[in-house]
């Protein structure tokens, strides 16, 4: 909300400077955003008397003055035409920063003759539009003057007013508060006894309960011309643009008083006005030159011809004021914001007045409002007005708050001289009687309990005085997180130490690319962009995007990871908590000492058994070769519990890399956190170490096998030949290809047997290697390479 | 003897000055005193001598062979360093090489950073962490948290809607879990509740999701100066500066009354040239709150909070603007994110524990 100080001034008497102002406004829940001083700009301009004025000897439009600036004479040239001897004008000097332009004025030579100086027009200081001239000053004051002292400006604060404070949506409630902390006077509103001139030939009724009160009066003989400089002046100083009296007054009210009023052409109104709910299909040219379809629950004002004005929100062109309008018919209503916001938001119309109606104007005020702007139509317009004709009622009474003064402390720890609150509540215009307080009509739409008068007291009397006190929980805290909340923090900074990198990427993405990783639909009604119209069903997409950014960069290895959340279903809590990770590119850079290579399955499947580690995973965790479609068919995985799948790991699908235009083949894998049970509690000692001081002693096996057998099943079977003696087998070996039968691999173990109470002798150990042989035989048809 | 050793010895002992590696100066020593060595000869000859002439003869001798042991050893040690000396040369490489390439360490995201740093210190103060779903109904993004349908609040934050049925909406702020917390749990509460949020909004100081961390605190006794001594200590340990102001500045949100918006000054503000940054929202919890979720505002009543984490990180942090937060980056995000060694801890300092970054 724009602030003319002028304007302010209206309504408050002060002697504050501007600084003072906007801090008291800030402090009292009015932010001042912004303060436009245009007087800042103006400061180094001076009166310059111009003594002498010759033709320029080389060009026909200009002149060469020479301008006593009260210290010196400058010679300057000028092509304004109304130079004159005498004249005092606004002189800029070499130095000076010329508004306008925002360049600093320098000495010139123009057609051959010295400039020392420029004259200014309205346009160049920005303080109108005029350019046909320079300015003429009609002041005793001599030239040196600084212009300040003879041109005083406005400045205009931009006010945030919250959206539960109408009344300040009126310049005349900032002023009632700024009023109350005790800056300056309130200065009461003048109303002058109208006089009845004649009935209102044309009536109003309600049909609509949205519309409490309908106060509307005929004035006659009208002249709706140009309104006056000091209205035009204030309009355009809060950025409205002046259209013509009748108009400019009704907006003269709603912004400095927060009283939407409405102007009909009477003449153009046929029969009676009726205030009712729209019928589904009606249509009405709003004055925005637009047409609008209306429904049914939309208050409208209608006459025999139709709807002519929805309500509260925008007149109709149809019986809109012109130049030519003799006859008025003023209407000054109250509208329930409920029905005024409904009515906005269904037709996206914004105006001043829906604003203020939606946000409560004061409903008391229909019949002073059009008192008010009676007043100021006989005056600007002339002509004569008739009695008012009402429908409904204005309030009868105020509500009432029965307050305990100690709530104050109570809730804030702020003691305050009860005189001392009940003269901040007077201020604001709240009546207290005892325990008793009235509050005012233009406060009835915020003040509703005695929390808000707490609020009230404690916003005017301020918080310097606010203790700190401190919370102190009364045994030491111990850990505040929850298992799963743990989770996320120990999976982020495990996977960041194995080397991928913490993003956070959207919630959501491109619905047409949702399709490839098993959409769920769920979609965002009103997205912010079409691409990003679908909460995610998974986190790889917005990753292998950000992978595609990366490379675009020109940066080949790609490591990231993100935790949080994929989305199955538009019903909260329908979500999961996911870790998720994408690599492409090299494992490390080139080296001297060692040969580089490509990022593989390995690597994804690495990072998902890390991050499951680190969320205690059982350890009984099984692998299979099924992954969902996103991935390569024949080189992804799934790390399960039973049947419930864990985790996701792979390469990715090489169709979906073309889809999003990657080059380089990308791992991946999705820790899916919800689903691994939470750890049991239990006590934290630490199983008894058994350390043998038999030597461990290895083995080697090569088997050959159809390459459709797990690794994992061969590896299974040897454990099982002996669960004690065999304490680990690792692959270090696989080979397809020549040499071998089509459809085989072979596959090297090396088997580490640990002994447990004694070394085991050559036969032992000979017949350990048999039962070895022969099980994974039996279990995997392997045989053992001759 | 004699005779015989003053000849022999000045050969013996220039052949051993002269050996050039190790198997020569074996052979100097099997020539010596090897079998048939010129020494060993000698020693042969004592045994024919007579015995009084052999014992001086003896001694002489046996002063000449130790000496050529000794010599012999001496040489034999000088050789051997020198032949490391010549193989450790030969052996040298260029250490200045780069160290092998194995992955180095990867970042955390400043925004999960920031919210460890944060939950450390509210954990401190005893507050525990609630979670609430990103997808919210209205109830409890709205109408509960005092924000009625068709109220202009509601136009304070623009709103993304789910399709469908469901009437479900992305919420737009972790007031949400307030209610999800006052419905479910009894006073006394302390809760903080950090997550995603989401507005419609995109432009150099807007995202469209962005974090928030709430708190809440219910009790019968909990005023607005316990708000303001919460938030003083927080700042001044999150910030890890004590030259820190703090400024209640009264505003309007519907589920807290009274409400404002805290700015703070100091140190912080000063480093970006302005008096007072405005740093997040709180009040006193609005009784229609209570009320909405089963408390009796004439018994109980507390204070809730509400801040930007990311707003948060960029002050702390000096991360100039929200751009690259969620773009994922490699390079913004190796820059600007934390070692996995940087866990926050109140015993140690809350930031920067991990060691140096390196590349």
């Amino acid at each position: 909300m724009l602030v003319s100080l002028k304007w302010l001034e209206k309504h408050l008497d002060t002697t504050a400077s501007v600084s003072e102002i906007v801090e008291r406004l800030t402090m009292i829940g009015l932010e001042v955003e912004e303060v436009k001083d245009p007087s800042a700009d103006l400061a180094p301009f001076i009166i310059g008397e111009i003594k002498t004025v010759i033709q320029h000897p080389n060009a026909d439009r200009l002149k060469v003055l020479t301008v006593w600036t009260g210290t010196e004479t400058l010679q300057i040239v000028c092509g304004a035409p109304n130079v004159r001897v005498g004249l005092k004008s606004i002189l800029a000097r070499p130095g000076d920063i010329i508004p306008k332009l925002g360049t600093k004025l320098e000495k010139g030579v123009i057609r051959g003759v010295e400039s020392q100086g420029m004259m200014c027009a309205e346009d160049e200081l920005n303080l109108g539009e005029d350019h046909t001239g320079i300015i003429e000053l009609e002041t005793e004051l001599p030239a040196g003057t600084p212009i300040t002292d003879v041109i005083k400006t406005d400045v205009i604060l931009d006010v945030n007013v919250t959206p539960n404070r109408p009344d300040c949506l009126g310049i005349r409630g900032i002023a009632r508060d700024l009023a109350a902390t005790g800056i300056g006077t309130f200065i009461p509103e003048k109303r002058e006894k109208l006089t009845d001139a004649f009935p209102s030939p044309i009536h109003v009724s309600i049909t609509d309960k949205a519309c409490h009160h309908f106060v509307g009066r005929y004035i006659r003989g009208v002249k709706n011309g140009e309104s006056p400089t000091w209205l035009k002046e204030l309009l355009l100083s809060v950025g409205l643009r002046p259209i013509s009296a009748l108009v400019d007054i009704t907006n003269y009210l709603s912004i400095g008083a927060c009283r939407p009023l409405h102007v009909f052409d009477a003449d153009k109104i046929v029969g009676n006005l009726v205030i009712r709910s729209a019928q589904n299909g009606e249509k009405m040219m709003a004055l925005d030159d637009k047409e609008y379809t209306l429904s049914e629950g939309m208050t409208v004002i209608a006459d025999d011809n139709g709807v002519q004005s929805i309500a509260g929100v925008m007149g109709g062109t149809a019986t809109a004021v012109t130049a030519e309008t003799t006859c008025i018919f003023l209407e000054s209503a109250f509208f329930t914001p409920e029905s005024i916001a409904r009515t906005g938001r269904l037709l996206n119309l914004v105006s001043d007045a829906r604003t203020r109606f939606e946000h409560g104007v004061d409903p008391a005020s229909c019949r002073s409002g059009n008192d008010l702007a009676t007043q100021l139509i006989l005056e600007l317009c002339g002509g004569e007005a008739s009695a008012p004709v009402e429908a409904g009622s204005a309030p009868t009474t105020q509500p009432e708050i029965t307050f305990d003064f100690g709530l104050v402390e109570k809730i804030c720890a702020l003691s305050i001289p009860r005189e001392e609150m009940v003269s901040i509540l007077q201020a604001l215009g709240f009546e207290v009687d005892h325990q008793r307080i009235r509050v005012p009509s233009w406060r009835v739409h915020d003040i509703k309990q005695p929390i808000d008068l707490v609020e009230e007291i404690v916003r005017i009397h301020g918080l310097n005085n606010l203790p700190e006190m401190k919370m102190r929980s009364e045994t030491l805290p111990t850990g505040m997180l929850l298992p799963h909340q743990k989770r996320e923090s120990i999976v982020r900074r495990t996977l960041a130490a194995r080397g991928l990198n913490q993003a956070i990427t959207w919630s959501f993405m491109d619905s047409r690319l949702a399709q490839y990783f098993g959409s769920k639909n769920v979609r965002i009604a009103n997205p912010i962009s079409s691409d990003l119209d679908e909460m995610r069903p998974s986190l790889i997409p917005n990753l292998l995007s950000a992978v595609k950014r990366n490379q675009d960069y020109g940066i080949k290895d790609v490591q990231l990871f993100e935790v949080g959340p994929e989305f199955y279903s538009a019903i909260p809590g329908e979500q999961r908590m996911v870790a998720a990770g994408v690599r492409a590119g090299s494992w490390t850079l080139r080296h001297f000492a060692e040969a580089t290579r490509p990022v593989d399955v390995f690597d994804a499947k690495a990072d998902a058994w890390d991050a499951l580690c680190s969320m205690n995973a059982p350890q009984n965790l099984q692998v299979f070769r099924n992954a969902p479609s996103w991935y390569h068919p024949g080189r992804s995985g799934s790390f399960q519990l039973g049947k419930n799948i864990v985790a996701v790991f792979g390469e990715i699908h090489p169709s979906i890399l073309k889809v999003y235009d990657i080059k380089t083949p990308v791992v991946a894998f999705e820790v899916y956190m919800d689903a691994l049970p939470l750890p049991k509690p239990k006590g934290k000692t630490i199983k008894p170490l058994k350390l043998s001081n038999l030597t461990p002693l290895t083995r080697d096996f090569a088997f050959v096998m159809d390459k459709s057998v797990d690794a994992a099943k061969v590896i299974a079977s040897i454990q099982n030949v002996n669960r004690d003696l065999i304490s680990h087998v690792s692959v270090f070996d696989v080979y397809e290809g020549e040499h071998l039968p089509e459809g085989k691999k072979q596959l090297a173990f090396q088997v580490v047997i640990q002994p447990v109470d004694k070394t085991l002798t050559d036969k032992e150990i000979e017949i350990l290697s048999t039962q070895i042989i022969n099980l994974v035989s039996r279990n995997t048809g392997a045989t053992l390479r001759s | 003897m004699e005779e015989q050793i003053q000849t022999l010895k000045p050969q013996v002992l220039t052949a051993i000055q002269t050996a050039k590696t190790l198997a020569e100066i074996e052979e100097v020593r099997v020539q010596a005193l090897g079998k048939n060595g010129t020494i060993t000869g000698l020693m042969k000859e004592l045994g024919n001598m007579e015995p009084d002439k052999r014992k001086a003869a003896g001694q002489i001798l046996n002063v000449f062979k130790t000496e050529v042991l000794t010599e012999i050893e001496a040489k034999k040690k000088a050789l051997e360093t020198a032949e490391l000396n010549a193989r450790l040369a030969m052996e040298s490489i260029d250490v200045t090489l780069p160290s092998r390439p194995e992955t180095t360490a990867g970042r955390v995201h400043p925004i999960s950073q920031v919210m460890e740093e944060m939950l450390t210190i509210f954990g401190q103060m005893g507050f525990e962490m609630a979670e609430g779903p990103d997808i919210e109904d209205d109830w409890h993004n709205f109408e509960a948290l005092n924000i009625p349908a068709d109220h202009p609040a509601r136009q304070m934050q623009a709103t993304f809607f789910m399709e469908g049925d469901q009437k479900s909406l992305l919420r737009t702020q972790t007031s949400g879990v307030q209610i999800r917390t006052m419905e479910t749990k009894k006073p006394p509460i302390r809760i903080v509740a950090p997550g995603r949020t989401y507005r419609k909004d995109y432009d150099a100081t807007h995202t469209p999701m962005f974090h928030q961390i709430e708190g809440l605190v219910i009790d019968k006794t909990t005023t607005l100066a316990h708000l303001k001594g919460t938030l003083m200590e927080f700042m001044k340990l999150f910030f890890e500066t004590d030259d820190i102001q703090l400024r209640f500045r009264p505003s309007f949100f519907p589920f807290t009354e009274p409400s404002y918006e805290a700015d703070v000054g100091g140190a912080l503000a000063r480093n970006i040239g302005k008096e007072w940054i405005e740093l997040l929202g709180c009040g006193m919890v609005h009784p229609n709150v209570l009320k909405n979720c089963g408390l009796n505002p004439d018994e109980y009543q507390g204070y809730a909070f509400g801040c930007g984490i990311d707003r948060f990180a960029m002050l702390k942090y000096g991360i100039p603007d929200l751009r690259g937060f969620f773009e994922a980056d490699m390079r913004w995000i190796k820059h600007f994110g934390f070692l996995p060694t940087d866990v926050p801890t109140i015993t140690n300092g809350l930031s920067m524990n991990g060691g140096n970054k390196k590349c």
